[in-house]
């Protein structure tokens, strides 16, 4: 049955071409039933094929398919190939499952939008080209859905093309996401011309043989592709596309901005972690770049109005525990983080996507409120999302991945009680702008009248979802609450266990009692300050101090201000400058120089035969003048 | 057999027409005069090749002298034609009336 691996990626992408073809002859039904039908095919077969898997794990671990030779030059020889192995199979299930579910939504969220079957065309593609990019055996293949994954970003920021500021987000998620591209593919390059080969198993093998721990080739290559996962996954400094990139329909902003696409970065990093175990520094940086992401990112969450954009903060926090994990290498819990992740941050946006869709398009938080009776599916789900991603103790699974995030930085070898400090701030920070979030929107005083109410293919994913989001965690309970590692012994074949350093059972517990009363304290104290006394923050804004702060914090750190003085507009400048091209000044130049020459040969035909006559004398005497003398 | 000295006047004299008729072709505008010019010019081309031949006692300067009046017999005989037609589409005689036909 593996045989069929090869369908996953191919039925979303045969929705694609169907809906390019024929989408704008077929009704909106047939244009429902065939792009959410091709991923909903792909999802049970994820299904089938990953339960066959667990069932009967293959010998070596892994399953490969390889289906033809893409090109072959000399030695260069990549192939059309898929790898399916127990890390490749938790992305494959999270992205058909969440992929099918947030399709199924988009059916209802999307039924009054023009271009109706150009959005799914668009989101199969998407799912394809990260199917392809989970499953590729080789670098090239994985680049291959990376641009795919990234070109289809592009085209749904600006699904609304007609304006301009769409599309402009849209130019600035390419135009940033390409830098860590471009730096990811000069790493190919490098990994290509060293190790003679880009398939991700031998280049693994080939590296721990020739290359030794910290060598230049080593830290060169896990550094650039850590730079492609920074852009990709929006950590620092390449972190300003994402909360822009909300400018998409909301069911965009869920599948690829929160739940698939920016976690590929992690999925990378995870996927060429030997890399990064022979560049320590690198991997270090990692780490540093991910603690640092989770605490900006939830000041920024904090002070946001727009509830997509406090989602999007949020995102690139939650990804900054990700990096932490992987930077401590605490790769499966990584993993862990990414899929509940995506369970709770697919739930929050189709939550967030139902109560801007019942307001008729109101972003703000502060003209909502309230919404808790009139949209009871919406607000229970959601109250679980939040609940989840705050990690609210024992009952959700964002409390499970993140408390094993949270625990690796401290007690692996790697980590240090200032990543760990780090982490357990954040998990304050989390848990305060998630309900001041829930707090603003859903209780409170009535502030909007609703609209719409979503309909039951808007319910079930949001549904399935909650139950996801809580289900998703029993799967790796910690030692200290049953010591039932199954999913990280799932990915031990793949991804090396924490090497601990400290392991001890009563702090673990001790961390844990003390990261839950804090995503408690955090709750309590949204409820206080964002509900019950809601003076104090008004009071509090009224300092000109924290006014400075809340703006500075709105802002996202000022780093759009900072990359527009330190890049935009020196480019322009410089394009302005150069409006005339330089270089082309030395072609412009001979063509004046050859025209000059026509010109002044033209002028000597008169029609005057007496100058004709000048003309041949002068002639005659200069030649025989330089006769004579020579 | 010609001595020396009488080649050497028979020279400046043909150098001496040539260059009248040269200043001719070139300054004056009638074109009946420029036609002048030109047999004058061609004419002391032909005292040149009889002087030297004469001082060699070869025939061959009379020969070419002989094929210089039968070119610039033809010559004329075209160049008048072309006059009488510039004439009758210009009612002038002047050679830069002509130089409308750029091409």
């Amino acid at each position: 049955m593996p045989e069929l691996l090869w369908l996953i990626p191919a039925l979303p992408l045969l929705g694609f071409i169907v809906l390019v073809a024929a989408g704008s002859r077929l009704s909106r039904r047939t244009v429902a039933i065939v792009g959410t039908g091709s991923v909903g095919i792909a999802a049970a077969l994820s299904i089938f094929l990953g339960t066959g898997f667990l069932a009967y794990p293959p010998l070596s671990h892994h399953y490969s398919q390889t289906l033809w030779t893409w090109i072959d030059l000399g030695d260069f020889r990549p192939s059309i190939s898929f790898y399916l192995d127990p890390l490749s199979l938790v992305m494959v299930f999270v992205v058909t499952v969440v992929g099918f579910l947030i399709h199924l939504y988009s059916t209802e969220f999307m039924s009054e939008e023009e271009g109706y079957s150009r959005f799914f065309a668009y989101m199969n593609l998407f799912v394809g080209s990260m199917l392809i990019l989970v499953l590729a055996d080789n670098l090239l293949l994985l680049y291959l859905g990376w641009e795919g994954v990234g070109l289809c970003s592009y085209l749904l920021i600006g699904f609304w093309y007609k304006d301009t500021a769409n599309g402009k987000a849209a130019m600035k998620a390419f135009i940033v996401t390409r830098i860590g591209d471009t730096a990811m593919a000069v790493g190919l390059f490098l990994i290509f011309v060293n190790l003679r080969t880009l398939n991700i198993q031998e280049v693994m093998q080939k590296a721990l043989q020739s290359w030794p721990e910290s060598s230049a080739l080593a830290v060169a290559a896990a550094a650039l592709l850590l730079g492609g996962a920074l852009g990709k996954s929006a950590q620092l400094p390449l972190q300003t596309w994402l909360p822009d990139a909300m400018a998409g329909p909301t069911p965009v902003s869920a599948l690829i901005h929160a739940a698939t696409m920016v976690t590929a970065g992690v999925y990378l990093i995870a996927r060429t972690n030997v890399l990064f175990t022979l560049a320590p520094v690198v991997q270090e940086a990692v780490a540093i770049i991910g603690a640092l992401t989770l605490l900006l990112a939830g000041f920024s969450a904090l002070t946001q109005h727009d509830i997509k954009r406090v989602l999007a903060y949020s995102t690139i926090s939650q990804i900054g525990y990700m990096f932490l994990a992987l930077g401590v290498g605490a790769w499966s819990a990584a993993i862990f983080h990414f899929m509940t992740h995506a369970f709770f941050k697919a739930l929050l946006f189709l939550g967030a996507g139902s109560v801007i869709l019942a307001l008729e398009d109101e972003h703000n938080m502060f003209k909502m409120g309230g919404l808790r009776t009139e949209l009871p599916v919406t607000f229970r789900t959601f109250l679980i999302g939040a609940a989840s991603l705050s990690a609210l103790p024992l009952v959700t699974a964002g409390f499970y991945s993140k408390d094993l995030i949270i625990w690796s930085s401290w007690s692996s070898d790697k980590g240090g009680p200032l990543l760990w400090a780090a982490g357990f701030a954040g998990a304050l920070l989390t848990s305060l702008y998630t309900f001041r979030m829930v707090f603003l929107t859903f209780f409170g005083e009535k502030k909007g009248v609703v609209n719409k109410r979503p309909g039951i293919r808007m319910k079930i994913p949001l549904v399935i979802l909650a139950a996801l989001s809580i289900v998703g965690g029993f799967v790796e309970l910690p030692r200290t609450l049953g010591n039932f590692p199954a999913f990280s012994g799932f990915l031990n074949t793949v991804l090396p266990p924490v090497e601990t350093a400290h392991g001890d059972l009563s702090l673990e517990a001790i961390m844990q009692i003390g990261a839950s009363l804090l995503s408690i304290l955090g709750i309590y104290a949204a409820y206080i300050l964002f509900l019950k006394r809601r003076r104090y923050t008004e009071e509090l804004g009224i300092v000109p101090i924290s006014q400075a702060i809340h703006r500075f914090w709105f802002s996202g750190w000022g780093f759009d201000w900072l990359y527009d003085r330190l890049f935009v507009r020196p480019f322009f400048w410089a394009a302005r400058i150069n409006r005339d091209d330089f270089i082309d000044l030395i072609y412009a130049g001979v063509a004046w120089y050859n025209r000059f020459l026509h010109r002044a040969l033209s002028l000597t035909q008169s029609g005057r035969i007496r100058w004709y006559a000048a003309g041949i004398t002068l002639g005659a005497i200069i030649t025989i003048g330089i006769a004579v003398i020579l | 057999m010609m001595p020396q000295a009488l080649l050497e006047h028979g020279f400046l004299l043909a150098g001496a027409l040539f260059a009248l008729g040269l200043i001719g072709v070139m300054v004056r505008r009638n074109i009946l005069f420029i036609l002048l010019s030109i047999e004058i010019m061609l004419n002391a081309s032909g005292l040149a090749f009889v002087a030297a031949g004469a001082r060699w006692g070869q025939p061959d300067g009379q020969v070419m002298f002989i094929f210089i009046l039968a070119m610039a017999a033809a010559e004329v005989s075209v160049g008048l034609a072309l006059v009488i037609r510039l004439y009758h589409v210009f009612k002038s005689l002047d050679a830069d009336c002509a130089s409308r036909m750029k091409g």
